[in-house]
């Protein structure tokens, strides 16, 4: 009833809700098509309907706690075999496995292969990984779309995992040369002024940094100068924090947070819980000092995702495919963009390029949308990016464009939480932000949902999923 | 009475409120009051960069009394409304306009008293610096309490008075000892170099530092004032709280040096060592760095009051001195020549392509591809090739040691350079500049080959040094779009591009090529065509001078001092060995065929034999000098005096003092830019003293050949090429131009 009313919403948009309720309650049956929509379906002829069977992830952990011992293929592995049993899949019918990260472990550097093979699926399965920072499962998602698109795949497992609790750290360049000419050295001599060679300063090691390789900006000083511009103040930021915890809160005391499944941790006990969400009071956040930029920044622990270990898996397939092997798909994945600009001063306005395109490509308009699960790097970050929708200089100047796309409404925004509640593992964010929406739209109703992130190297994506018939 | 008091406190009230309606309306300075803090925005709407100037100052002693005389402010944030520039400096003409030492000291001394009372301002001020914050405007920042500035490339902090051949004349040689400590404070105001934003924070000059920001709801400059006021204002409610401390507490290096500073001897070696300094570099030819150490001095020997008076007067000298006018002439020909004269060109040179991988060739690829402008790189070898693309790598890669780029931008600037050995890409070229081998049948080969593949718009310029361009324009199917480019060694150091027209050149062809060499970020003149344009010409004479004085037994090395002492930078000798014997035998020979016996003197047979043993100068290790990579000290090449002794020539004792020698080998330089002037291969005397200057190394301190001139006097000049004269003939005969200034000392080359 709930689905039909809001059918009728859009049909009679001149009423006001209560009216729309009533009218919606007598008149379900005779007007059951979407016409309020843009578009009744984006179904399109001659192309394939791709659809997300279902999603997981295992809970979402601040980094060094329960997960510290383990490694990235580990929870990669969790995820997967999550997967399958949430599915019930047959291992041997998945045509491919696709799966992203960020931070590469050296040892696993294609993690896709290893974890699969780790979790049982059959070594004829072909696994490859990819890397596209904070994007890369919704890279690896897209890639499974194409694999089927393309008539090369029928059912392919996409997903992403990241672990900060252990990160590589390197010799510095100085050591690692030197190290690799004693390799090399015949004599004892040579080995011996090799050796000698040796300065304390070549011991410092390398530590890598969640900064940009060109401009050499740490993220969170980037997303500082970006709230900034913006004039997002710090109370805005807290108070986006502040919202982010609180729902995520409530969602996960609602049992609303389904896609995560139970994990047990070997040698601890079983997890089944995301453990970063910490609703304060504004009070308490006031008090944190800047992170980045002292002493007058406004981006602080409290209003920025923190470092998170995670793993998540979605299982894609053809509609015909899932059909046939007798699933009830969760939603279509339709069309989706990626986007790239200045990684400098625009690093993390992903979002906000790529909103209005994947609009425009499914001829949509932002009032189509039922359900938006953007990704929150920053509160700052996030609230940059609904100033830079609302502001039509923007999309005039930077942009290109006419007018500005406008701001998600905040009531169907990330209302399950986001990233600076749930935790974000870089890679793994994706297929969760896939999922909420796919799951939001069951439970609310709607029609269509927009995922929309940035990324490291100011790069950016956004994707239409369109709910699938109940 | 009563009405009239009553009016008075009436219009008193309303001055307050109506400021703007009641008087004629301030236009430089005013001011906002956000709660407890005053901002005070400045913005000379008749400039692109604010400067201390009457109106500017006046309104701002006009604002400060308000500020302090407003009960509800309790601190004040000084600001500029313009993009790039929050005080640029004094306003010179201002200083100019005086016509005695008295007045120029009692700006100075105005000047002190404003940043006095700002200095003891009751109000904490913050100085809140986005741009340029030079000279006088760093005095008055200085003069804060605290100072906030932007990370803006276009941030930037110093005293440049000294080269202008004065002295931070606001209280900059009293306070800055005091921040800074003696050594920091000499290095600042001595070298007047600016200092970037991360570096004064290091220093301490700045208290804290604001990000640059980009794209947001506004413009990227205009958000970032904005912001840089918001984090200002803030910081001025901190300090009039004191929540932020004012002094910091000083560093364990901070303290010794402190202490070893309190020994009065200690600051005396001091003084002694950056005197000994500074008459080793300038000779003693600029009186400025010495009367700054004598100012630095009485301040911390004698007390405040001593040294700001010394300040002050020593201020109003140094304004009235030769010196100090050529090197403020200098500057204002700078400006000039850094203008594009001839418009705009029809269409923007984007792609260009340089023929010739060698020394000049990548250096002139090395300074286009850093301004974005698509190069392509052509030699006929792969060895010359890859020789110079690793210069231009060289070129950039220090400079990402010097951290004035990143790694990244050196990347992506070398994005810009294609590398090639044939003609592929030409048909897109806008323009072609030709490196090659100086020698016109190999010009003319070029040429030819160039113009079969280049499009119709496409400007071929010809870097030479001596080579008429209209020779080499002759077997060109359309001449209009040739045009001379002579760069100088090395292209990404010396800041001269001399530009070369004949008569059929267009103008848009001008226009282009000057539009090309200023985003190269070139000083640019541009001459008429004739054998040796203007530089080449000009130096040519000296240097056949500087040769027979070798003859007459002179040492390299005493000439070379002889020439330093006079002001040149580089000694003849060795700017011989710097710019090639080779070069320097074939430019006399080929301009010798030209003039006449006008530019002989030093026999051009001893240079050829020179040569002939290999004797090329620096490039080949020995010329007049013995060089070893590696070794700063250079020994005097003893083969050379050996060649020399059988060109020996026996010295007229009556023209061959020290001093002789220097204006034998002056006035032929000046005589021939002179020269050059009457022909019109000069526009006019501003480009001919730049092109000395910049191109050639002639005495900044004399300002050039045509300032020389008006101020050593023409009269003067003409009676000591009389006496060489009657020595050597027409080669020191005064052209005609010089004779007219000499009858008639009211005319000047400078106004």
């Amino acid at each position: 009833m709930i689905r039909a009313s809001k059918k009728e919403k859009c049909t009679f948009h001149f009423h006001n809700t209560t009216v729309n309720i009533f009218v919606g309650l007598f008149l379900s049956v005779v007007f059951s098509n979407h016409t309020a929509k843009s578009k009744k379906t984006l179904a399109k002829p001659g192309v394939k309907n791709i659809v997300l069977v279902d999603g997981v992830r295992t809970p979402f952990l601040q980094s060094g706690t329960i997960y510290a011992d383990l490694m990235p293929h580990d929870l990669a592995r969790a995820a997967l075999q999550g997967l399958l049993n949430r599915t019930g899949l047959p291992k041997d019918a998945v045509d491919y496995i696709v799966y992203g990260t960020v931070i590469q472990e050296v040892k696993t550097s294609n993690v896709a292969r290893e974890a699969a093979l780790g979790a049982g699926f059959s070594d004829k399965t072909p696994a490859h990984t990819v890397t596209m920072a904070c994007i890369s499962s919704n890279q690896a998602m897209t890639t499974a779309v194409g694999l089927i698109a393309a008539g090369q795949c029928d059912a392919v497992v996409a997903g992403g995992v990241e672990f900060m609790s252990d990160v590589p750290i390197r010799h510095s360049r100085r050591m690692r040369k030197t190290m690799l000419s004693l390799n090399k050295a015949k004599t004892l001599g040579a080995r011996l002024s090799l050796l000698g060679s040796i300065r304390l300063a070549h011991l410092a090691p390398e530590l890598p940094a969640v900064a940009e390789f060109s401009t050499a900006e740490t993220m969170g000083h980037s997303a500082d100068r970006l709230a900034a511009a913006f004039g997002v103040s710090r109370l805005e930021q807290d108070e986006f924090a502040l919202r982010s915890h609180t729902l995520a809160k409530k969602a996960q005391d609602s049992g609303l947070l389904s896609d995560v499944i139970s994990f047990k941790v070997p040698g601890k006990d079983i997890v089944s819980k995301d453990n970063g969400i910490r609703p304060s009071t504004m009070e308490q956040m006031a008090k944190l000092k800047p992170a980045f930029i002292k002493p007058h920044g406004t981006v602080t622990a409290a209003n920025s995702s923190f470092l998170t270990d995670g793993a998540s898996a979605v299982l894609i397939m053809s509609e015909e495919k899932a059909l046939a092997m007798g699933y009830k798909p969760k939603a279509y994945l339709r069309d989706f963009v990626y986007v790239s600009q200045d990684p400098k001063d625009q690093l993390l306005l992903g979002p906000t390029y790529a909103t209005p395109k994947v609009l425009e490509k499914s001829g949509l308009t932002l009032n189509d949308i039922d359900v938006f699960e953007f990704h929150e790097a920053f509160a700052g970050q996030i609230m940059a990016n609904l100033k830079a929708m609302e502001s039509d200089w923007f999309a005039q100047t930077y942009m290109g464009r006419k007018t500005k796309v406008g701001a998600p409404p905040m009531e169907k925004f990330n209302s399950w939480g986001g990233s600076l509640s749930l935790g974000h593992p870089f890679a793994a964010t994706g297929c969760r932000l896939v999922t909420t929406v796919a799951h939001r739209l069951q439970k609310e109703g709607g029609q269509y949902g927009l995922v929309a992130a940035c990324a490291a190297g100011g790069q950016g994506h956004a994707m239409v999923i369109e709910a699938y018939p109940q | 009475m009563a009405g009239v008091r009553a009016l008075g406190s009436l219009s008193r009230l309303t001055t307050r409120r109506y400021n703007l309606t009641m008087f004629p309306a301030r236009t430089h300075v005013n001011y906002e009051i956000k709660g407890d803090v005053a901002v005070i925005r400045m913005n000379d709407p008749s400039a692109r960069v604010n400067t201390l100037s009457v109106q500017m100052q006046r309104e701002m002693t006009e604002v400060m009394d308000e500020v302090w005389g407003n009960s509800a402010v309790q601190s004040v944030v000084l600001i500029s409304s313009k993009p790039g520039s929050f005080i640029a400096g004094a306003d010179l003409n201002m200083i100019q306009a005086c016509t005695t030492a008295e007045e120029v000291t009692l700006l100075s001394q105005e000047g002190q008293k404003m940043f006095e009372k700002i200095e003891k301002s009751p109000k904490p001020i913050v100085a809140a610096i986005n741009g340029s914050c030079l000279g006088g405007g760093f005095e008055f920042a200085i003069a804060c309490q605290y100072r906030i500035a932007t990370k803006s490339k276009k941030t930037v902090l110093g005293c440049p008075e000294v080269m202008l051949g004065l002295l931070p004349g606001a209280g900059g040689t009293q306070r800055l000892p005091k921040m800074l400590g003696l050594p920091s404070a000499f290095d600042v105001v001595l070298t007047g170099r600016s200092i970037r934003p991360d570096k004064a924070k290091k220093m301490g000059l700045v208290h804290q530092l604001v990000d640059t920001l980009g794209p947001g709801l506004k413009s990227p400059e205009e958000r970032t004032i904005e912001y840089l006021e918001e984090v200002a204002v803030e910081a001025a409610r901190g300090l009039a709280k004191k929540q932020i401390p004012l002094t910091k507490e000083k560093g364990l290096m901070q303290k010794i040096q402190d202490y070893v500073m309190s020994y009065p001897f200690v600051r005396q070696q001091i003084y002694n060592t950056v005197q000994k300094k500074v008459m080793k570099q300038t000779k003693g030819l600029y009186p400025a760095p010495l009367k700054i150490i004598e100012c630095v001095k009485a301040g911390l020997e004698q007390g405040p009051t001593a040294g700001y008076l010394a300040e002050s007067q020593n201020f109003g000298k140094l304004a009235m001195t030769p010196e100090s006018k050529a090197l403020i002439g200098l500057y204002h020909g700078q400006v000039t020549c850094k203008k594009n004269r001839f418009g705009t060109p029809e269409k923007e040179v984007k792609a260009l392509a340089v023929l010739g991988a060698g020394l000049m060739g990548a250096g002139i690829a090395q300074v286009s591809v850093d301004k974005g402008i698509h190069t392509i790189l052509k030699d006929t070898t792969l060895e010359g090739l890859s020789r110079g693309e690793q210069q231009v790598y060289k070129g950039l890669n220090d400079k990402t040691k010097k951290k004035s780029i990143t790694t990244f931008e050196r990347d992506s600037f070398l994005s810009n350079l294609t590398g090639q050995l044939d003609y592929n890409g030409f048909n897109k070229a806008d323009m072609v500049i030709e490196a090659v081998f100086e020698d016109l049948s190999i010009k003319h080969k070029v040429l030819k080959e160039v113009e079969a593949v280049i499009p119709p718009h496409c400007i071929f310029a010809t870097n030479t040094s001596a080579l008429p361009i209209k020779d080499i324009a002759a077997v060109s199917k359309r001449p209009e779009k040739v045009i001379g480019m002579h760069y100088f060694s090395p292209v990404d150091k010396m800041q001269l591009l001399e530009i070369i027209t004949t008569d059929k050149t267009s103008k848009d062809t001008t226009a282009s090529a000057v539009a090309v060499g200023l985003k190269q970020g070139k000083v640019i003149i541009v001459v008429g065509d004739g054998p040796g344009f203007y530089t080449t010409r000009c130096l040519a004479p000296m240097l056949a001078e500087a040769v027979r004085v070798l003859q007459e037994g002179v040492d390299p090395k005493k000439l070379d001092s002889l020439t330093t002492g006079f002001g040149f930078p580089v000694g003849a000798a060795t700017l011989a060995d710097e710019v090639g014997i080779d070069v320097a035998a074939h430019v006399a020979e080929d301009l010798g065929k030209a003039f006449g016996s006008r530019f002989g003197g030093g026999n051009i047979e001893f240079l050829k034999s020179m040569v002939d043993k290999g004797f090329k100068g620096r490039k080949s290790g020995k010329g007049c000098y013995i060089y070893q990579p590696g070794l700063k000290r250079r020994d005097v090449n003893t083969e050379a005096l050996e060649i020399l002794e059988s060109y020996k020539l026996t010295p007229n004792a009556a023209i061959s003092s020290d001093s002789d020698i220097q204006y034998r080998l002056v006035s032929r330089f000046v005589n021939e830019a002179v020269l050059c002037l009457q022909e019109g291969i000069l526009a006019n005397p501003v480009e001919g003293d730049i092109g000395a200057v910049f191109g050639l190394g002639f005495p900044p301190c004399l300002g050039g050949p045509f300032r020389f001139v008006d101020s050593f006097g023409a009269d003067k000049l003409v009676e000591k090429m009389r006496k060489f004269e009657e020595v050597f003939g027409n080669q020191f005969t005064p052209c005609q131009l010089l004779l007219d200034h000499a009858k008639d000392p009211s005319k000047k080359f400078h106004k």
